[in-house]
């Protein structure tokens, strides 16, 4: 493996993906990133100069909707993934910015 | 204060477009609906949804550009920002990070020293979050997503404004353009016009520029003006103890004047922006840009130019309606009903901004009709209804937009045309008040005021006050 993922790393991927690892999985994750890292080094091989970057899969580009209401009361299903609820709406553990 | 010091501010403002549903999916945009019932699989960001870019979002974002001077971008796309939050279902917002639809534009704002250009560095499209709510009670956090994926333009400036007032006339000239385009109504205080501040201090004549902090929570004019001035006034003290401006999002809290930390930037989020791939990049083609080109309004500049020419009215009433878009389509849809433009005039620039202002409301909030005003200016000058009946029926067709035919007809103040009716009561007034026909006899001008104004109080207001004048003067 060429590429060497430090704790310092996995700790900051860890903060960013709100993740806890356990002692054993940190280095399972910084086995299976450096390998991803090697993958990508395999790939920085190919010359792609004057190569557009890809943006989609497909080759499609303008689809567009119209600015027309195509849906009713959604509260019921959406409702259905909070946890706990109140008035109609999520609770949620206290939040501020 | 030993040195002199020059501040820099640069605006991001977010403006929520007109839309009827939201950016990338077919629920309504309505305001006031219960909590999540504008939401779907897409809003709420569920795996195995697609979003699918409303057209018209589009459509505002470039005729926006256009009137703000911009590159318009032929080949754009949307990307992912990634931040963990409750507003957030999706754990990532749709954004434009690489290629914006808008780059390069400016505006031009009048300031003491001339007119002066306010850079438009890019403008990109995105959607909104949902709304985060304190329960007191739980002391927990309910959230509604009805706004999520609201559609948004964010028009971020370059760092070029100096002071307070630069800044108010930026955001007044984004307001008014955009109103123009009825892409948004702008209001700062429902929150479809937001403002976040980037500001730094350094000496004058620097050429780096210094640490900026950004300012959020601003809704109003007023708070936005306190909040600069406060600012500049903070980082300005940390420099001169020898202290440095640390790089941070503040919150200005508009109560206490003041604002504090929010986050700093050390320990700031790492967006990770990547392509979005559910959407398809958008490519605009000439006829496209042609079509918007040729949709877009008549703005301030060209209708005060055209009121000028087609309407007699003092330049002061044309820059007074034209400052706006809501108020200008009253007067010209009350004018082609009719109406002399400068009673239209009167009634707007006075009656009108009073009540508005007793209200702490905008121009944008009039609710009255343009056939209503063209009725109750019809009335007034049929001598109908007396000037004093037309103020006090105004007041409540400024309020309830009621038809003033039928007001009048129905609380009965059209004026008394009845010269008989009007007689006889001048007739009473002069019999019961026989003190002050006594001194206007012996010359007191005076007492024929008090004369009439019995008079009028005798007939409820309804009285033509020339004609009570003219009576008098008659039968005394």
């Amino acid at each position: 493996m060429a590429n060497i993922i430090t704790d310092e790393t996995i700790e900051y991927v860890g903060i960013l993906a709100k993740l806890e690892l356990s002692d054993e999985e940190r280095e399972q994750a910084k086995k299976d990133m450096g390998r991803m890292l090697d993958y990508i080094d395999k790939l920085n091989e190919l010359d792609t100069s004057g190569v557009e970057p890809m943006s989609h899969v497909f080759p499609v580009k303008n689809v567009f909707r119209e600015d027309e209401v195509t849906n009713g009361d959604g509260s019921a299903l959406t409702l259905k993934n909070a946890p706990e609820q109140k008035d109609g709406m999520f609770l949620v553990p206290k939040t501020f910015d | 204060m030993s040195k002199e010091y020059e501040t820099v501010i640069g605006l991001e403002v977010h403006v929520e477009l007109a839309t009827k549903t939201k950016i990338f999916c077919g629920c309504s945009t309505a305001f006031g609906a219960s909590p999540n019932s504008h939401t779907c699989p897409v809003c709420t960001g569920m795996p195995g949804s697609l979003p699918v870019l409303n057209k018209k979002v589009l459509e505002y974002a470039v005729a926006v550009g256009l009137a703000l001077n911009c590159q318009i971008t032929r080949e754009c796309k949307f990307d992912r920002k990634n931040y963990f939050y409750p507003d957030n279902p999706q754990n990532y917002q749709i954004s434009q990070l690489y290629l914006p639809i808008c780059r390069d534009g400016w505006v031009e704002i009048d300031t003491p020293q001339g007119a002066k250009k306010v850079g438009i560095h890019e403008i990109h499209m995105e959607e909104d979050a949902g709304k985060l709510i304190h329960d007191e009670w739980e002391d927990a956090t309910l959230v509604d997503y009805n706004r999520s994926g609201v559609p948004l333009i964010e028009i971020v400036s370059e760092p070029d404004m100096r002071n307070a007032d630069e800044v108010i006339a930026y955001l007044e000239k984004l307001r008014l353009v955009i109103q123009y385009l009825g892409a948004s109504d702008c209001k700062l205080q429902e929150g479809s016009m937001r403002a976040d501040v980037n500001l730094s201090v350094r000496e004058k004549g620097a050429k780096e520029f210094g640490t900026r902090t950004e300012m959020k929570n601003l809704n109003s004019f007023r708070a936005i003006a306190r909040a600069v001035e406060g600012e500049k006034n903070r980082q300005i003290d940390l420099l001169e103890s020898g202290e440095k401006v640390i790089q941070e999002t503040r919150r200005w809290d508009e109560n206490k004047e003041t604002s504090y930390a929010m986050r700093s930037k050390e320990d700031a989020q790492d967006y990770r922006y990547f392509p979005d791939p559910d959407l398809t990049p958008v490519s605009i083609s000439d006829e496209f840009l042609e079509e918007i080109r040729r949709r877009q309004p008549e703005f301030r500049t060209e209708k005060m130019k055209r009121y000028r020419e087609e309407f007699d009215l003092p330049d002061y009433d044309i820059e007074i309606i034209t400052s706006s878009k809501h108020m200008a389509d009253i007067f010209e849809a009350t004018v082609a009903l009719g109406a002399q433009p400068k009673k239209v005039s009167n009634w707007l620039m006075v009656e009108t901004l009073r009540l508005l202002k007793e209200q702490e409301e905008d121009p944008e909030d009039i609710r009255f009709s343009p056939e209503n005003l063209a009725k109750l200016i019809r009335l007034s000058e049929e001598k109908a209804i007396n000037s004093t009946v037309a103020k006090e029926v105004f007041e409540v067709m400024f309020r309830e937009n009621v038809d003033p035919e039928q007001y009048v007809e129905e609380k009965g103040l059209k004026m008394v045309s009845d010269e008989g009716a009007l007689r006889k009561t001048v007739e009473e007034v002069i019999a019961a008040n026989p003190q002050s026909v006594q001194d206007y006899r012996n010359g007191k001008e005076k007492a024929l005021g008090f004369l009439v104004g019995q008079t009028m109080k005798a007939m409820k207001g309804k009285a033509d006050p020339a004609s009570v004048n003219r009576l008098l003067k008659e039968l005394l």
